[in-house]
């Protein structure tokens, strides 16, 4: 006999919700029409917790939780958009465009991204934080696609997607804090990686214009990502 | 009695002078601001040199020679309300882009490799580049950010008119990064 679903109930931004236990806060927000920002998580792919946007109050708790890996638990009383969330989220998004070369104006996917909508929803009119400039390379040695690492957030749903959904794991990340950098297979060119199944789906779960199809100039590149819940559903929902 | 006219400037620092083609996209509204406002600095009019009192300054460009550096600290000094128009003020967007190669390496690929006369980079009369290129906000305080590149006419228009009467904008629904 199959087990019983337990129904937890609690409150997001005061309204009364419930919830089946084993959901996390980010997807009972989502069912009763509560956006809470995200660049890392996807439905269809496992949360990692890696981009910080999601981070909401819980009453109770002495630190900030992300939504998207905290389960529900009963009488929980969740706060998804305070001024003080706000601030840390513009705070995240000005970190991000600081951190590497994001130049939306000759962005291949300038008007069609997550950051830059994201940036524009919040309220983001300019960076506080000094730009760092790095010099990060681009890779064009596949026949397809292209990587360009300027543009890269490290949401690592490439990563993600190739190994959950795909099977084929060429993505994975080296190095540590600021010196993280996406890599495909052993460290090599992408065109040159033997597992590479050139499926593309890493192109459409990319939420910038770092993973790109060749060929699109300027704002021409748009993410499909109808795939993704329909491969899920056929792999039966696991993960 | 008619109201003082306030005091307007625009200037072109390191851009490509696209946000200073978007204002004229206000076709029949720069009228009306005509009206209000008087522009006593800007590529579109013949003044020589930066005037004392302006009211509301528009900066398209970003920071990258030592020439932008000493205008854009007269312009704050001689300005009550900076206003950084366009992604290379507020973000130093395609300027900053040779950002992360070293000045030395540019001036060699460019007069050197690139070239066919392999002249040695002018020193005379013109400006010497800054080491980096900086959005004006990292070197001067700005009070109101437009970004966009460039950024509509609607926006330009917008932020004017709000300026004009007294109001500080909200631009963040008007206009983004990239727009």
């Amino acid at each position: 006999m199959r087990a019983p679903v337990r129904i937890k109930t609690l409150t997001i931004d005061g309204k009364e919700v419930s919830a089946k236990e084993g959901e996390t806060i980010w997807q009972v927000a989502r069912e009763n029409g509560i956006d809470i920002p995200t660049l890392c998580y996807l439905e269809g792919l496992s949360p990692v917790g890696a981009c910080r946007l999601c981070l909401v109050e819980v009453k109770g708790a002495n630190r900030l939780l992300p939504a998207c890996v905290t389960q529900v638990e009963e009488g929980m009383e969740v706060t998804t958009n305070s001024e003080r969330l706000v601030n840390y989220r513009r705070m995240i998004l000005e970190l991000l465009f600081s951190e590497r070369n994001h130049t939306c104006s000759v962005c291949v996917v300038n008007g069609h991204c997550e950051l830059q909508r994201l940036a524009q929803r919040l309220g983001v009119t300019h960076v506080r934080f000094p730009y760092r400039y790095p010099d990060l390379p681009v890779d064009a040695s596949h026949e397809r696609f292209a990587i360009d690492h300027n543009r890269c957030i490290l949401c690592t749903r490439c990563v993600r997607v190739c190994d959950e959904i795909e099977g084929a794991h060429v993505w994975d990340v080296m190095g540590r804090g600021i010196k993280s950098q996406i890599i495909a297979d052993l460290n090599q060119p992408w065109g040159t990686s033997d597992v590479c199944t050139s499926c593309g789906k890493c192109v459409h779960v990319c939420p910038t214009g770092a993973i790109f199809e060749k060929g699109k100039a300027v704002a021409e590149m748009e993410k499909r990502r109808q795939f993704l819940p329909y491969l899920t559903i056929m792999r039966g929902g696991k993960q | 009695m008619s109201q003082r006219k306030m005091r307007l400037a625009t200037v072109w620092l390191d851009g490509c002078s696209g946000c200073h083609m978007s204002f004229l996209d206000m076709d029949e509204r720069l009228i009306e601001l005509a009206e209000k406002v008087e522009l006593v600095y800007s590529p579109f009019v013949d003044a020589k040199d930066f005037p004392q009192d302006v009211d509301i300054t528009l900066v398209e460009g970003s920071v990258s020679t030592e020439e932008d550096l000493h205008k854009i600290r007269l312009i704050r000094d001689r300005t009550k309300i900076l206003v950084a128009f366009g992604d290379c003020a507020v973000t130093g967007n395609v300027p900053a882009m040779r950002n992360r190669f070293r000045l030395k390496d540019i001036m060699e690929r460019v007069y050197s490799q690139n070239s066919t006369h392999k002249n040695d980079p002018p020193v005379d009369g013109i400006p010497a580049l800054l080491p980096k290129v900086r959005p004006i906000h990292e070197i001067v305080k700005v009070d109101v950010f437009l970004p966009g590149c460039p950024p509509k006419a609607e926006a330009i228009y917008f932020v004017l008119k709000e300026l004009i009467e007294g109001r500080i904008p909200d631009t963040s629904q008007l206009s983004r990064f990239g727009a």
